[in-house]
């Protein structure tokens, strides 16, 4: 008798658990950032994007999460429709905006799985990149080319060159072991920069050690970045 | 038989008379343990004990209560157990600082009905309990709108009428401005309903509108002058961010309010001078409770009532301690070297000579002579003395050949070479990195630290003040206020008064005063008073001085005193004694500079923090609450 209860009340336990829950969302929306197809790299975590979801009586983002440091994201999600922004104010780039100034919103409808690039408009590029290790230093060479030169342009405030020993590499100071500045004002050629830092002890020791340039644009928070590289010392 | 037939009817009666009551009476029954709210504002003690609660619900930045709130913005080391949180992350939280009490404005809306409604009480007691209230009301708005931005601004209890929408109380942000303007007109208009007495500190007087108002009037002044360096900092509707046009008008307001404040008219507030030592006098401010004319609003304490403070436990010199614990705040290099020297000039402690090689120095404190004695009233430098015990802080022995013996432990005692018995290596203070409760900075703090017997011990605890608002902050006030409206002179003669009584006699003139002058004068004077945040927010200064780069040494000793100084890592001075036989600085000390290998993270203000984030459920309740600015 007690084992008949016992299995009855287990079967009823597996009952209620197939008709109480729903799937979770299967549909992956992802992609990365893009200016005419080369990449926008940022600082991990800094650079938010929202998605919105209309007809639940809400107001506010339904996902609230940012880029990764090479620019990319990804999302699960049921499918129906979505807005997504980039809110203002975010990123070493202009969005898109509504004649108001707002930022305007994307509509992506989901079905299925689907890949969205981001097209946005940097302030600068970093171009042709080439950061090498030699003896003790890591140097770089790369181009600055400013993409903005309307109305919205902006300065360059400064340009570094940061070096971390895991593959995190930005301007936050948790994510670079040492860098080396160079700022707007001291740059002559924006066409043949060229920077150089010394490599720093390294505890535990290793051979290897990751490295990017970072160019800060005056008044925007967020910095742009080139690729990160991994270097054998 | 008689007597039963007496005892019979006699009961038959009683109960008679106590059960045939109306059915509507016996149910109506009044409670014997809640008051309603005509006897709750019946009585003027009943109606002051429930403003208690009220007063007692205010809210801080950084107060004596924590510690851990005084302990960062790179102006302190927190010596703690574990990893010390504040100088190992980099960025703030969007949501930090964030206050959001709406429970609290309800019941001083619902006091203020009530009370207005109240007829047993005299007009006298209401008209000053109201003011009371508003007052409250007025400073819990201001502190919202100093760490929020523009709020709903609510005057009246919301009742909510159960028909199922709720959207009639769905109030939108009101802009900044405005909110300065209803705490600026709300101090005004209870000013006079409030006590001209300077011995009422613990509850609303005139002296604390007029405080409140002036530092509104001019933290609205700043933001709408500096704004334009955080263009971004702002919203279309005003909600973040002031505009330009209306600075002057909020300067000229706290420019007056601070001069009615000093002129007397609100009591005779003044600067605390009573000691002939001018950096006992300074600390004195913080604990002397007998008839201080300085201290204008405060949170009070009282031994015994239960109403006491940790502090002094938190923070008190580890050694000799009354308590096993102490020394959690150890003030930075970057403050200390930022008090300036007798002659009005900055300059770094002279550490070494312009050779680099090290300066002796035959007693620990002499390094840090001739300086602001505001510095030794703030910090407890090497060498200098707690209840009557010098703190015993230094970081070991350097030897002829330039090594150093230190020890792990607290006062741990070492053979040194060439001697035959142990000596003690390290202070029973440290500095030890990484060992909580030494000084890891090199320095403790001294500010609110309780000279009191007991002071440190769990038992006893303190009974010092938390101070809101002092006069020496009006004086400030006063002096950024005329600097900014023209009036150098006049903001000079206020900075001097201020400096005076810190040992720098020689006066400022108007030619001197520049607002790096003023924002140093407010580090110096105010530093861990809850200032540091909201004054850097409001000069729109707060992302560059903390702006997520870790400092380097030079970084460090450059551009002390001015507004260009960043102050992203605690840096430290540890002093060192020389043991070198026959040489003639043999046994005298020496300091060295380090930034302790726990500082990992370095101060990063991001303009997201300018204005604290307002959760997702607030704004989902309520659609017509816009978003704060450069966040998500």
């Amino acid at each position: 008798m007690k084992i008949i209860i016992a299995i009855l009340s287990f079967s009823l336990f597996l009952c209620a658990c197939e008709k109480d829950n729903y799937d979770p969302p299967t549909a992956q929306l992802s992609g990365k950032l893009v200016y005419q197809g080369e990449p926008i790299n940022v600082e991990f975590n800094q650079v938010p994007y929202n998605l919105f979801q209309f007809g639940f009586g809400k107001t506010g983002p339904v996902s609230n999460t940012s880029f990764t440091q090479e620019g990319t994201y990804s999302v699960l999600l049921f499918n129906g429709t979505y807005k997504l922004i980039i809110p203002a104010g975010q990123g070493p780039f202009l969005w898109k905006k509504t004649p108001g100034g707002a930022p305007d919103s994307i509509t992506v409808t989901m079905n299925g799985s689907q890949q969205l690039d981001l097209e946005v408009t940097p302030y600068y590029m970093i171009r042709t990149p080439q950061i090498t290790a030699a003896g003790n230093n890591v140097n770089a060479t790369f181009k600055l080319e400013k993409v903005i030169t309307d109305a919205n342009a902006k300065n360059i405030e400064h340009v570094n060159i940061y070096l971390n020993k895991t593959a995190f590499v930005s301007g936050n100071s948790s994510y670079n072991l040492v860098s080396t500045r160079r700022l707007g004002a001291d740059i002559v050629d924006p066409n043949n920069v060229a920077l150089s830092v010394v490599v720093p002890t390294i505890i535990p020791a290793q051979n290897y050690i990751f490295a990017r340039i970072g160019l800060k644009i005056a008044g925007v928070e967020d910095m742009i970045f080139s690729p990160v590289v991994k270097l054998t010392l | 038989m008689r007597k039963i037939l007496s005892v019979t009817i006699l009961s038959a009666a009683l109960l008679g008379s106590g059960g045939c009551k109306k059915e509507s009476e016996f149910l109506n029954v009044l409670p014997t343990s809640i008051l309603t709210n005509d006897q709750a504002f019946s009585d003027p003690g009943q109606v002051l004990s429930i403003l208690a609660n009220l007063y007692n619900r205010q809210v801080d930045i950084a107060t004596i209560k924590t510690w851990e709130t005084m302990a960062d913005f790179g102006e302190a080391f927190p010596s703690t157990g574990g990893a010390p949180g504040p100088v190992q992350r980099t960025d703030w939280g969007y949501g930090d600082w964030g206050t959001w009490d709406y429970g609290y404005i309800r019941h001083l809306n619902l006091f203020i009905e009530r009370c207005t409604a109240a007829k047993a009480l005299s007009e006298d007691n209401k008209k000053r309990f109201l003011a009371e209230a508003r007052f409250l009301r007025a400073n819990y708005y201001f502190e919202m709108v100093k760490r929020m931005g523009g709020v709903p601004l609510i005057l009246e209890s919301l009742q909510y009428d159960f028909k199922g929408d709720p959207t009639y109380l769905q109030n939108p942000r009101a802009t900044e401005a405005a909110m300065y303007d209803f705490v600026i007109a709300e101090a005004e208009a209870i000013k006079m309903d409030l006590p001209a007495d300077v011995n009422q500190k613990s509850r609303a007087s005139r002296g604390a509108a007029l405080a409140m108002l002036t530092r509104a009037a001019l933290y609205a002044g700043s933001i709408a002058k500096y704004g334009v360096n955080t263009p971004q900092v702002s919203l279309p509707g005003g909600e973040v961010g002031i505009p330009a046009a209306q600075a002057n008008a909020y300067y000229t307001k706290a420019l007056a309010a601070a001069q009615e404040l000093i002129g007397g008219t609100a009591g005779a507030y003044a600067l605390y001078k009573k000691k002939p030592d001018l950096a006992e006098n300074f600390a004195s401010i913080f604990y002397d409770k007998g008839s201080n004319p300085e201290s204008i609003f405060i949170e009070d304490f009282k031994l015994k009532s239960g109403k006491v403070h940790a502090f002094t436990i938190a923070n008190q010199p580890r050694f000799g301690a009354e308590e096993e614990e102490g020394g959690r705040t150890n003030p930075s290099l970057n403050l200390v070297h930022s008090f300036e020297r007798l002659d009005n000039s900055f300059a770094p402690l002279p550490i070494a000579d312009g050779g680099g090689n090290p300066i002796y120095y035959t007693n620990q404190p002499d390094l840090f002579a001739g300086r602001d004695a505001r510095l030794a009233g703030t910090v407890l430098l090497p060498g200098t003395a707690f209840k009557g015990r010098t703190v015993d802080i230094w970081a070991g022995y350097l030897l002829g050949d330039g090594s150093i013996i230190s020890g792990d432990q607290r006062g741990q005692f070492k053979t040194l070479p060439g001697t035959a018995t142990a000596v003690q290596v390290v202070g029973y203070d440290g500095p030890i990195n990484g060992m909580e409760f030494t000084a890891q900075s090199g320095f403790y703090i001294r500010k609110y630290l309780d000279p009191a017997a007991g002071s440190g011990s769990r038992g006893t605890s303190s009974e010092v003040p938390f101070i809101r608002y002092r006069f020496a902050e009006v004086l400030l006030n006063a002096a950024e206020a005329a600097f900014e409206l023209g009036q150098t002179g006049v903001a000079a003669g206020y900075m001097n008064q201020v400096r005076e009584r810190a040992g720098l006699i020689v006066p400022l003139v108007a030619g001197n005063i520049t607002l790096a002058r003023i924002m140093h004068e407010r580090r110096a004077e105010l530093c861990f008073e809850g200032h540091v945040l909201y004054d850097n927010k409001r000069w729109r200064k707060a992302h560059t001085i903390w702006d997520g780069q870790p400092m380097s040494q030079a970084d460090l000793l450059a551009n002390i005193g001015t507004a260009a100084t960043r102050n992203t890592q605690p840096w430290a001075l540890w002093s060192y004694k020389l043991h070198k036989p026959g040489d003639p600085n043999h046994g005298k000390w020496l300091y060295r500079i380090l930034k302790s290998p726990l500082v990992t993270g370095a101060n990063r203000f991001r303009f997201g923090n300018y204005y604290s984030n307002i959760n997702n459920d607030i704004l989902a309740n309520n659609p017509k609450i816009v978003r704060q600015p450069n966040q998500d």
